[in-house]
């Protein structure tokens, strides 16, 4: 698999008519789901590319010595104002405010200049025409906008558009900074935890997100599993924060591995803006905004890995970091695991699914079976056992449609995208 | 790990269930990867989740490129063939001019190496 089409972060815009996904070599690829056709029944829902370009290039930098890469860490699209469409895309460094606008009609009769560009002699003009515009096939262009550049000194894992559509976040390891969507030369620090001695690091921010109604307010996770949720109405610098969310540890069962394995990787609000969901190593947690020591809900994605640790821990694959995604009506979770598995779970009637990505598993319209891994003794037909796992095969990017029952799920260098059955 | 809430969303931990069965007799499957992993490697750090591992993620992205031996062994090439960057990347010695792009990724590891005892 060359590395450069590894998909590395998956967004539905909106209205989930558009479907944005960024790889390591810095590309971007949009997705238009079709319009519903008379002629082409079979082909309603089905996303098709709309527009690609390269979003990212990669950097020197001389002065430190660090390699930049094109990598595509997130996307975020801002909400449709008029007819083109604005995405944000960032690598460790760098954002990029997008623009990505229709063409179908195309001027024709200018005085200036012939039909195939050249230069007419002005001389030899006689008479004066008004250019008309005539129909072109669709070109769909793409044009940076904006550039925010040199703001992070540290790698950006998160950016975040607010709710009031003129500002939005951006997250490095240590720092917070707020943007506003017209100003690249400048942007306000809001968190800051790097400490005075970089000897005393005991923990880095992991992601970061605005709430999706209330604009002065942000969460940020850390790598040691706490989740702090900021007012930017009760001071500049939101160093103290509002609230602080942990569960508590049964200091019995502390090992050298649980700071790591609780390392939060993604935080979601739902779409309410009652809860957020947090996403660590072995588990997926809903927390109540509202109730700050523990978690409302507990989801296991593969409790089996536990016993692996050692493992997991010298290929690295401890430090994978899953993403998770809510559905429109919150009533459902999704995220990633090893094997091109993925996991769904029902909030109301506490079930839970396991599906595989691939190509094996999946024909066209065929129906998804459900997977099963077995921990040990008896392999039963048909389920997988824990030592059988591809490591290598992760699906750490996963998003849901904002309305309807279609997921979109990126297994490594493939798009899978799911839909409900339809009857 | 603390007590779930809920209507049984968590799946009951196998380790826990023994331990609190069999009063210190079961190690759970964290303590025993723990153990292993200690085992392998002894000299593994006090501070686990702490400033190695932090410091490992802070750092991505590091290569070290002299620009200093960039430029004394461009000058030194100047009347011969630029040689290639050749089928091993990671060999940047001798005439070979390093560019940034060939160097290899410096991945420090957080397990010793084996040999480093």
């Amino acid at each position: 698999v060359a590395e450069a089409d590894i998909i590395s972060t998956v967004e539905f815009n909106y209205s989930g008519d558009l479907l944005a996904t960024g790889d390591k070599g810095g590309r971007v690829v949009i997705f238009q789901r079709e319009q519903e056709n008379k002629s082409r029944p079979h082909s309603r829902g089905e996303y098709n590319v709309y527009s690609t370009f390269q979003s990212h290039e990669p950097e020197f930098d001389y002065l430190k010595s660090l390699e930049i890469e094109e990598k595509i860490n997130k996307i975020r699209w801002l909400p449709q104002q008029n007819a083109a469409h604005f995405l944000l895309s960032t690598n460790d460094k760098t954002i990029k405010l997008w623009k990505i606008s229709e063409r179908d009609k195309r001027a024709e009769g200018y005085n200036l200049k012939d039909e195939d560009g050249r230069l007419r002699d002005p001389f030899r003009i006689t008479a004066l025409r008004v250019p008309i515009l005539k129909p072109m096939d669709l070109m769909v262009e793409a044009s940076p906008r904006r550039i925010f550049a040199n703001a992070h000194t540290y790698h950006i894992n998160s950016i975040s558009v607010n709710s009031d559509h003129e500002t939005y976040l951006s997250a490095d390891d240590l720092r917070i900074n707020l943007w506003h969507l017209e100003i690249t030369d400048r942007s306000f620090n809001i968190v800051d935890i790097k400490p005075a001695n970089m000897e005393e690091l005991t923990e880095v921010i992991t992601a970061a997100e605005f709430h999706p109604h209330h604009c002065n307010v942000f969460v940020y996770s850390s790598s040691k599993g706490t989740i702090r949720l900021c007012d930017m109405r009760s001071s500049a610098l939101c160093d103290r924060h509002s609230k602080f969310f942990e569960e508590p540890e049964d200091p019995s069962s502390r090992s050298f591995f649980s700071e790591i394995i609780s390392s939060i990787s993604d935080v979601k609000f739902s779409h309410s803006g009652r809860y957020m969901m947090t996403r660590d190593y072995l588990s997926v947690k809903v927390w109540d905004l509202n109730m700050e020591n523990r978690p409302v809900e507990t989801y296991q994605v593969h409790e089996y890995l536990r016993s692996k640790l050692c493992s997991l821990y010298e290929n690295d694959c401890i430090f994978d970091k899953f993403e998770c995604c809510w559905n429109g009506s919150d009533s459902a979770i999704m995220t990633g695991s090893y094997n091109n598995f993925f996991r769904m779970f029902d909030r109301n009637t506490r079930r839970d699914i396991t599906l595989e990505a691939s190509r094996e598993s999946s024909k066209p319209r065929a129906i998804l079976k459900p997977r099963k891994v077995c921990t040990g003794g008896k392999r039963k037909k048909d389920e997988i056992s824990v030592d059988s796992l591809d490591f290598n095969k992760k699906i750490l990017h996963t998003a849901w449609h904002p309305m309807e029952n279609i997921i979109a799920v990126a297994a490594t260098n493939n798009l899978y995208i799911f839909q409900d059955k339809i009857n | 790990m603390a007590a779930p809430l809920g209507t049984g969303a968590r799946a009951e931990e196998p380790g826990q269930e023994k331990q609190d069965m069999q009063e210190k007799e079961t190690v759970t499957p964290e303590r025993a990867e723990e153990a292993k992993l200690k085992a392998k490697y002894p000299n593994l750090g006090q501070k686990p989740g702490g400033s190695d591992f932090l410091m490992k993620r802070l750092q991505k992205g590091q290569k070290y490129f002299d620009s200093g031996d960039y430029n004394m062994a461009k000058a030194k090439m100047k009347n011969k063939q630029l040689p290639s960057a050749g089928p091993d990347k990671n060999l940047v010695t001798g005439d070979h001019i390093p560019t940034p792009q060939d160097l290899p990724q410096r991945k420090s590891s957080l397990v010793t190496s084996k040999l480093a005892g």
